[in-house]
Order: structure tokens, then sequence, then C-alpha cells
């Protein structure tokens, strides 16, 4: 369930850039991306995001987890969106204001999609770069077995993840992290078989550096570029993700909540009249990942000096 | 000398009679015609794990079972038992031995005779632990002789006590006494099965290419998690007052996309409401909205385990955090489809139950929480030593629905912090039944209309007794009153003691919500438990 | 190529058998067990319906007689909790209908994907590419679960053309929202794939030259870029294809199919062991399976491509 929203499409997609060298070639990327429209204005629109979610509280009033039993029982009509009582977006469906609870999701949910892909990153990294590194038997082993997590029933990995552990914010993020590693790992692995065969990691080959120290000095700095791009669309991914983990409610704790459950609740409310529910907060969650989609497209055109 | 029961062959015979009438009287009074169209078609949220009679366990399961076999006993509009495949029952003097005669002009949808010997067949087929029957249990609270010996694999499952000494004729042996033991064989699981089919076709037997029942209804067409037809059976001998023709159930997972399809016109009954959205809903559509109260109470447990968490020992804190629940507005505004407001464990429109006189139940909700406050204070916890609690529920809307308002009724009475532990349904079956969680969510619906299916639960032994709520008092009274003339006085002071002591704290008492299309008629709103029949119902002509 | 073939194959026994162990054990580790009910079932009541099912065994023993069953008598047990059927009822009941809707949702979006893909990249930075990639960006991250409903209240209450679920054995009316509902996301993955990578080619020396020669524009992406476009696009339609005909659980549960995607998130949730697994080994086979048919189809486009 979970890949049938990831997009291997960054398999085709990245850039097969093996020319990462010195620091002009980051200069240049700067450059180039500033001249790129539709990036620096998602890029704008991402940092106004980043503000919302961590200030946004300080506008209202209300506390994210207070229910307004004087409007409980009516919402479809004391509860819609109003400036008087200070419920900018409304009440949600258990009578809280929604505001406030937009703002805490869209917190939740960039820090899932952030966390996630860190821990993707660092965890899948390092995998394909040994992996690739050692090639042979020790690489078609590893390969396999990215294989066969692909297969596993990921639904029985969140549930046991969160058996083990609680179901804290933390263990999710920990837990779609460790999900999304596979496809960082395929990439990693892929780079790292071309980059193994430059002359530097020969030379340092031949003058006796031990294999690890290699892969950590030598490959992995070289992969940076290409991880950036891909943890950049890993965000967005994650936020489906955790947003398919809310739909079968295995999901983020209430009375926390993230842009995902928030709509899922919106969605099923859809007949009663009360189209704000569902309304703000996927507003905020398309404009979220469409800034992320486009800060990462941008990110990769600019690293990729073939592209243009 | 055999003593001839209340329901003898006359009076059952009135009763089957009546019941023809108020058809036609309903025709009649109301001058409604029936429609040319007599299809039924209703939603279940999920599929039955088995509509075998011998297996079946769900609510939605037994109605299709009653449509396409026929037990002993049916239950009439209100409940009350009436006769079934049996015209009538004699018992012995000392309630032991229950004979039951059974009518000659039943059959079974391939046109054998339905005999007392495939009722012989059915009972030992579900005490047989090979069947591994989830209901196997009922063959032992219904104190059959020897079904405990041979669940517990003891004895062979040819030494239950029962037997055919005709065709026509079923011998039922209990080791004990039983006054209700008339209205337990209305229960699915009691119910026939054709032994000459079962054992030729094996355990695929329940297609519908091979089904054969002797029901007012026969399967036609079952695709599990869609759609499963029953067609009106010829060969069902009351064949001539059954007028739906044609009952379609669909699963529909969604309950709000039910609702749609409902409004669509798809679907003539849901199986529920959305949570809170019954008060617009019969606005919009009052006479197709319906709501009538139910056997079952929703409660939440305290975990009283020596290892649980120090304040929920203590009496003081579990009053504070019960009083504190404001029930009317859990009722109105929470939920609003005509849930009632609990006090007590059991519900009051159980039989012969009379709801004691509890002190909560006669304050406001200020005096309540005035005192709430109070105690929680005596108790030694306040802003310097604030309180944290949490709440254990199992992944649910109506469940969380329900969490968070008593959790933002606490925080905003007593100052308490709640946290929300919503988990995955075998996990949190898993965390309930190991105590371990501080208050946990709990519903129980009772087996039959009698306080002590619900009472039962406060004893230190039951099994459903996840709060661990040990008290001998209880347990004594629990055991007096099995064998009481009138037990009310008993229940009365548990509920008593349990309101002291509160073990539990009860929240209100289900309702049954539904979406019902006007031109079905004769739902048997009166049936607290909802036992329905295809054959009750008609569809009316539009006017 | 036949050896590959072969070869291919057998790794793929392994595998599966690896696929079934680790699914196993991660199963038996997950709290709760197939017959765990609201009401607890008394123990010696409990106890017959395990040794029923094997479940008294020990889980070493129950892994070894699920596999010889599967292996020597192509059984895969009943279900645990669908006590009236087996685990093969389930799938042949369930997999035509996710198999129907999945494979037109795979045309819808192959066409419509590809072709918006294609166009976008050869009206490189007009408002057509803008529209495209907006559009995909779009529809991949609008949920399922919000654009189901809104299909059911507009076809079907408000407009009342399509039925709001069912399946009736796969007719037309009931496979129209299932499909739009299924296709939209792989739709727009694949168009921005295919607009990345057509970009890529036509950006390609040998476009380049036939550019200079004159070429009519059409002929050049027809002839000569879309078959080395393709490929990315390929390797991402193996496991999409695979995902698609094995259903979704949204889909299923919102137009009430019947389909084997809601039945095995089911699985999971009720711990019906023997569908969950079952399910588990039909997609594991078909996702080795069309990865083999990606691969072959890749050495048919590309002659260069030897195994």
């Amino acid at each position: 369930m979970l890949t049938s929203r990831t997009s291997p499409e960054q398999l085709g997609d990245l850039p097969q850039r093996a020319e990462v060298k010195g620091r002009s070639l980051w200069r240049d990327a700067v450059g180039r991306f500033a001249a790129n429209r539709a990036a620096v204005i998602s890029l704008v629109v991402l940092v106004m995001i980043f503000l919302f979610a961590i200030f946004g509280q300080i506008l209202s009033p209300h506390e994210p987890d207070y229910v307004d039993f004087m409007l409980r029982g009516n919402i479809k009509e004391l509860g819609v969106p109003s400036m008087e009582n200070q419920h900018y977006f409304g009440l949600e469906k258990e009578g809280r204001d929604l505001y406030v609870r937009v703002v805490q999701g869209t917190r939740i949910s960039i820090l899932v999609g952030v966390v996630g892909s860190i821990v993707a990153v660092v965890v899948g990294t390092l995998y394909g770069a040994i992996s690739g590194y050692f090639g042979g038997r020790v690489d078609n082993i590893m390969m396999r077995i990215v294989d066969i997590l692909l297969a596993i029933p990921f639904m029985f990995v969140i549930i046991l993840l969160l058996v083990i552990f609680g179901r804290s914010p933390t263990m999710l993020f920990v837990g779609i992290g460790l999900m999304s590693w596979l496809n960082m790992a395929r990439i990693a692995r892929g780079q790292t078989l071309t980059i193994k065969n430059k002359e530097f990691v020969e030379a340092a080959i031949a003058s006796g550096v031990r294999p690890i120290k290699i892969i950590l000095r030598h490959i992995i700095p070289n992969l940076a570029g290409i991880v950036v791009v891909y943890a950049t669309l890993l965000v967005p991914e994650l936020i489906i993700t955790e947003s398919f983990i809310s739909f079968l409610g295995l999901g983020v704790q209430e009375p926390q909540t993230s842009l995902g459950a928030l709509i899922s609740d919106g969605a099923s409310q859809l007949n009663y009249g009360t189209y704000w529910m569902l309304a703000f907060p996927l507003f905020f969650f398309l404009i979220t990942l469409y800034a992320f989609f486009f800060v990462g497209d941008g990110l990769r055109d600019a690293l990729d000096p073939k592209d243009r | 000398m055999k003593l001839k029961t209340v329901l003898n062959a006359s009076a059952a015979t009135a009763l089957v009679f009546a019941a023809g009438m108020a058809f036609a009287d309903d025709h009649m009074v109301d001058g409604m015609t029936l429609s040319d169209n007599q299809t039924f078609t209703y939603q279940t949220i999920d599929d039955s794990p088995s509509i075998d009679p011998g297996l079946v366990e769900d609510v939605e399961g037994s109605a299709v079972v009653r449509d396409l076999f026929e037990g002993l006993m049916n239950q009439d509009a209100e409940g009350n038992p009436i006769p079934g495949v049996a015209t009538s029952y004699d018992v012995s003097d000392d309630k032991l031995t229950y004979t039951f005669h059974l009518r000659d002009d039943a059959v079974w949808s391939d046109g054998e005779p339905v005999t007392a010997s495939d009722f012989v067949y059915a009972w030992k087929r579900v005490a047989n632990p090979e069947t591994a029957s989830p209901y196997a249990w009922y063959m032992e609270l219904m104190s059959v002789e020897n079904a405990s010996s041979i669940i517990a694999g003891e004895a062979e499952a040819d030494t239950l006590g029962v037997e055919a000494t005709d065709d026509h004729t079923l011998v039922v042996h209990l080791s004990q006494p039983l006054p209700y033991f008339p209205e337990m064989v209305t229960h699915t699981t009691t119910f026939p099965v054709p032994e000459h089919v079962v054992e030729e076709v094996g355990a695929s037997w329940m297609n519908p290419e091979t089904f054969v029942g002797n029901g007012a209804y026969v399967l036609t067409e079952y695709t599990p998690q869609e759609r499963m037809v029953r067609v009106k059976s010829d060969t069902y001998w009351d064949a001539e007052n059954v007028h739906l023709t044609e009952v379609v159930r669909l699963v529909v997972n969604d309950e709000n996309q039910a609702l749609t399809r409902w409004q669509a016109g798809e679907i003539d009954k849901t199986e529920t409401i959305p949570t809170g959205q019954y008060p617009s809903l019969s606005q919009e559509y009052p006479e197709q909205a319906v709501s009538v109260p139910q056997l079952c109470s929703y409660y939440y447990n305290f975990n009283l385990r020596d290892d649980a968490p120090e304040w929920a020992q203590d009496v003081r804190v579990r009053q504070a955090l019960s009083l504190a629940v404001d029930r009317d507005i859990i009722t109105e505004n929470v939920l609003g489809a005509g849930q009632i407001p609990a006090y007590t464990f059991t519900p009051g429109a159980t039989a012969g139950f009379e709801v004691p006189e509890v002190e909560a139940a006669s304050m406001t909700q200020e005096e309540r929480n005035e005192k709430a406050k109070a105690l929680l204070e005596e108790a030694g916890y306040g802003s310097d030593n604030p309180l944290t609690v949490e709440i254990l529920y199992n992944t649910s809307e109506a469940h969380k629905t329900i969490a968070i308002a008593i959790s933002q009724m606490w925080k905003q009475t007593l100052g308490i912090e709640t946290t929300l532990g919503n988990m995955e349904w075998q996990t949190f079956l898993e965390a309930r039944g190991n105590g371990d969680f501080e208050v946990s969510r709990a519903g129980w619906c009772g087996d039959y209309n009698e306080a002590s299916t619900f009472l039962d639960l406060m004893a230190s032994s039951s099994g459903y007794n996840d709060a661990a709520y040990m008290n001998d008092e209880v347990d004594s009274l629990l055991a007096e009153a099995k064998t009481m003339e009138d037990p009310t006085e008993n229940y009365t002071r548990i509920e008593e003691i349990v309101d002291e002591e509160a073990p539990v704290i009860p929240i209100y008492h289900y309702a049954a919500a539904f979406m019902l299309d006007d031109t079905i008629k004769g739902w048997p709103l009166d049936n607290v438990q909802q036992t329905w029949y295809s054959r009750q119902l008609y569809r009316v002509a539009e006017e | 190529m036949f050896a590959f073939i072969i070869r291919r194959l057998a790794v793929a026994i392994p595998t599966i058998l690896v696929l079934v162990v680790l699914s196993y054990i991660l199963m038996f580790a997950a709290p709760g067990g197939p017959f765990n009910a609201e009401r607890p079932l008394p123990p010696n009541v409990l106890e017959n319906i395990e040794a029923r099912y094997g479940l008294d065994q020990p889980y070493w023993k129950q892994i070894y007689d699920y596999l010889v069953n599967i292996v020597f008598h192509f059984d895969f047990g009943p279900s645990f909790k669908y006590r009236d059927r087996t685990v093969s009822d389930i799938i042949t009941q369930g997999f035509p209908v996710t198999l129907t809707y999945g494979f037109w949702s795979f045309v819808v979006a192959v066409i419509v994907g590809v072709s918006l893909g294609i166009a976008a990249a050869v009206k490189h930075n007009s408002i057509l590419d803008y529209f495209a990639v907006g559009v995909s960006i779009g529809a991949q991250s609008l949920p399922n679960f919000v654009m189901a409903p809104v299909l059911v209240l507009v076809f079907t209450l408000w407009l009342g053309w399509l039925p709001g679920g069912g399946w009736n054995g796969g007719e037309w009316q009931f496979v129209v929202m299932p499909v739009i509902a299924l296709s939209t996301s792989y739709m727009a993955s694949i168009a921005r794939i295919t607009r990345s990578s057509m970009l890529e080619v036509l950006n390609a020396g040998f476009i380049r030259t036939a550019r200079a020669k004159g070429l009519p524009m059409k002929r050049i992406i027809f002839r000569h870029a879309l078959k080395p476009a393709i490929l990315p696009v390929l390797s991402y339609l193996g496991p999409a294809f695979v995902m698609m005909i094995t259903g979704s659980v949204i889909v299923d549960s919102y137009f009430s199919t019947g389909g084997i995607g809601q039945f095995f998130v089911n699985a999971a949730f009720n711990r019906d062991y023997s569908v969950m697994m079952g399910i588990t080994i039909l997609m594991g086979v078909l996702t080795i399976v069309f990865n083999l048919v990606v691969d072959l189809l890749y050495a048919w486009i590309d002659p260069k491509i030897r195994y």
C-alpha cells in the first residue's frame, strides 16, 4: 500500500551525476536555482508554511485540544468559520478549533516528512553504499533482502512498531522512515557502482585505506547531491503515506493531529454540509506538497549541469 | 406426570393466527396496499465470519441464519418466544427434561422433511470439538447434559443430552433447571442443519449451489464482502404469510458511504447512522431515521489490579472521574441518537429490572462537578499534584469521539491531563485483557433479557471483568440471585455497591439508530434485542 | 534468453520462501490472534478451535505444515476468520475483481499519463507543460479517501448516473468509479516520469542531429525519441501493474467491490493468518513475474540489452 504512493520515478528521474566535484558546482547550482521561478516561489511558500506551523498558534486564543461543549451539539450551524468568535477556520467534527488544529497538523505532517526522510536517507545511503561498494555476493544478498522487505506487508511492520515502542509521534517518524529507506538504498547503490570506479577511489584503495573509511570519506560525500534531491522528493511522499496510515487509524495519536488525519475526518463529513472541515486542511496539505515538489524539482535541475 | 406448559398447543396456534391477523389488520387499518416490488436491500458494515448455524457468531450473521433456517422457537415482534418448528413442548416435574413436539409440515428446501434427528445432529455438531464452533459454550450455557465434558474433550459428542424419540419428538436433558430454556432455543446456535446434506457435501455445504435450509428464505447468491441474496422459499410451511420475495444484503464498510447510498435510494436500511448525524437526519427524514433502545451498556473500566497506578486504587478519585463525566452532553450533543445517560450498569429497559436510585443520577451536573472537585482534592490531587490519566480505546470514530469529549470534561472540570491511547483492535484486546491500561473503554450487550447478564460481569470470577473488580458481597449476592424467586432486591443492592465503589464508569445505554425506508413496514421496533426476521417485513406501495 | 528466464525463476523460489517465513515471524510477533474477540472465548472452546487450525503447534511446525500443504497439495488452507471459506475461495472470488478494475486503471493511467507526459515534454516550459505538471502533482497528492467519497457524492447522489458501489459481476457501471479513483495517482506518476525522461531524450545528441536535419517533429518523437524515453516508464510500470491488479483497500472499502485489497487489510487487522499469507504469496509471485516481464520487454525494445 505504501508503495502505491511512492513513485520510483525518481529512479529514472534522477540525473546520472557522476561529476560532483569541487565547490564551484554548488555556486553554479545556487545561481541556477535562483533562476528557476517556480522553485523560488515554492521556497518562499515553504518558508511561510514553516512559519505558520511554528508560530500560527499565537494568532488564536484557542487551545488545540479544547472542546467547546456550548457549540458541540450543532457544529453544522454554530461551528462555521467566523472571525467573531475567532474560530477562523470553524470547528472540526469533535468541536475543537480547526485553525489551531491545522497549525498543529501542518507541524506534525512536516515533521513526519522531514524526520522520516532523514531516517530513510541515513539508513538507505549507508546500506546502498556498502552494498554497492563491496559488490558481488554481498551486493546480491543485500539487494535480495531489500526486495523481500519491499514485499512484506507494510501494515504489520507499522503495527508491530507501534506495539513494541508505544504510540508516540517519534516512533511513527522512525517507522515510516524505516519503511522508506528501501528505494533510497537502491539509488545509493546504483550511484556507488559508478563512483567506486573513479580514480580517487582507486587511489584510496591502492594506498591501503580501510573499506569503511573509503565509504564514509569518499563514497558518501559524493552521494550528497543526489541524496539531498531525493530527500526533498521523499518528504511529500511520506506526508502522503502518513495520511494513509491515519486513514487506517494507525497514525498520530489524539489529541495530536496531522494533516492526513484532519483530511480523513473532513472527508467523512463531506455530505453533512460542513465543507470547511475538509477544505482548510486539504488546502494546506496541497500547497505544502506542491511547494516541496517544486523545490525538489528545482534542486534537481540546479544540481544537474547536464540537464539544461 | 408431565406438566403442560403455559405455551400449550392451542395457545400456540392462537398466537400464530394472531400474528397472521396482525398483518391483515395493518393493511386494513392504514389502508395500505402491498407494493409489487417486494425486495428489501439492507446494508451491513462487515461480512459475517460464518452463516452456518453451528458456527455463526455475529449479530448480522444471526439475522441471515434466522431467515435461512428455523429453530424450535421464534421470537415475536416483542421478543417473546413463539412456536417455530416446535408447535409445543412439555417440561418434566424436575424441570430437567424438555420434550418438543415438532410440526409435521416442516420441510427442507430440497423437499426432505425436517425431523427431530436433524436437531440432534445439529446440537451434537455444535458441541463436538472437531467442529470448533465459537459458540460451543452456548450448549454449556443451556445446561444440556454432558455439554461441558464434551467440549472439554472428556466425553464423546454422541453422549450429549438430546435425543429424537421419533421423527417429530425431540427430548432434551438438562443438568440443572433453567427457567429461560424456551427463550434460549430461539438462538441461532440451536437451529437444525440438514444432516443428509452436511454429511454429503462437507464444509462447503453453505454455498448457494448446495445450500439446503428450512427457513422462509433460501440462499441463492453470495459474494463475500459484497452482496448476498436470499429468495423466498416455497417449501417453507408458512410461505403464504411471507411477503418479501427477495432480500439483498450489501456490505458497505464505510457508514458515511452507506448513508449516501441510502439517500440515493440504493439501500432500504442502513446498519448504523454515523456518530452525531442522527439529530439532523431525523429533522430531514423524520419518518425514516429510526432509533430504538438496546440492551447494551457503554462504560469505562478502571484498572483495579495491584500493579495499576496508585490513583486508580483510590475510590475517591474513581468517583470524581465518574461524576465529572457529563452524560447528558454525551448522549445529547455528542451522540444524539437516542442513547440514554447511564448511572447504573444495567440498562433500565432490561426486563424485570428497576433502576435503583443512585445518588449521582438525581444530582445536577453542577452538583456532580462540585462533588467531584471536592473528592479529588480530598484524595490529594490538584494543581500542585496533578493527575494524569490514560484512556485506552480501540480504533473507531465513535470511541474516539467519546474519549475526546470525556478527556476534555476531566480537563475542564478537574484539571486532569488525559492521554488518549488508541490501539488497533487485536492489540487493544490483548492490552485490556492483560490489565495493561489505566482506564479502558468497553461495551456490553445482554445475551438475554435479564439483569444478571450484565451484573455477572461484576463477579470476581467473570472472564469479562476487565477492571478486575473484587467484592465478596457482590459475589455472594450474585450467587444467591441465581436461585432466588425474585432477585430484584439483590440486583439493586449490587448496583448500589458498584455505584459506591466505582470500578467502572457507566456512560450510556445504547440505542440502535438506522435509516429505514418508509415503505418497509413490520420492523420489530419493540424487540429490545433487535431480533428481526425478513418474513415479518413487507413493502407497501408508495402513495 | 531462455536460460535467463529459468535462472530468474529459480531465484524466485528461495525468495518466496524467505518471504513466507519472515511474514510468519511478523504475524506471530504481532499481539492478538485470529480468535480473540471483544468477549474472550471460554478457554476450552478456544483450545478446541486452536487445535482445529493447528495453532496449538509450535511455530516452526506451523510454518512447516503450511509450506508442505502448499508445495504438495497446492492447499492454502481455510480462512481463520471466514469459517465457511478457504483461502483459495477468497482469492478466486476477490482477485478477478481487483484484476478487472486494476487492469482498466492501468490502461487508463498509461494512455493518459504517457500522452500527458509527452505533450508536456514537447511543449517544455509552455502553459501546457505547467498545466500538466500542476495537474499531475495535484492528482498524486489528492488522497484516494477524499476522491472516493467525492465521486460517489457527484455521480451517485447528485447526478444519479452511476451506482454508488458494489460489483455485480463487473458490469461496466460498477467499474467506472473504482477505475477513476485508482488510476489518478498512477496516471500522475506516469506523466511525470514520461515527461522527465522524454526531456532528457530530446536533449540527447541523436535527436538534435535529427532536428538539425530538418525531420518533422512528429516523426522524431514517435520514431526516435519514444522508444528510449519509455524505458524508465517501463521499470515503473512493472511494480505499478502488480499494485493495481491486487487492488487498493480504499477503493474496495469505499466502493464495496469485494476485492482482495480489502481482504488483505482486514486479514491483517483480524490476524487471519492464512488469508494474509495467501495474498502475500500471490503478491510476491506477481511481483517477481512482472519484474521479469519488464526485463524481457526491455530487451525487446532495446536490443543492446543482453541477458
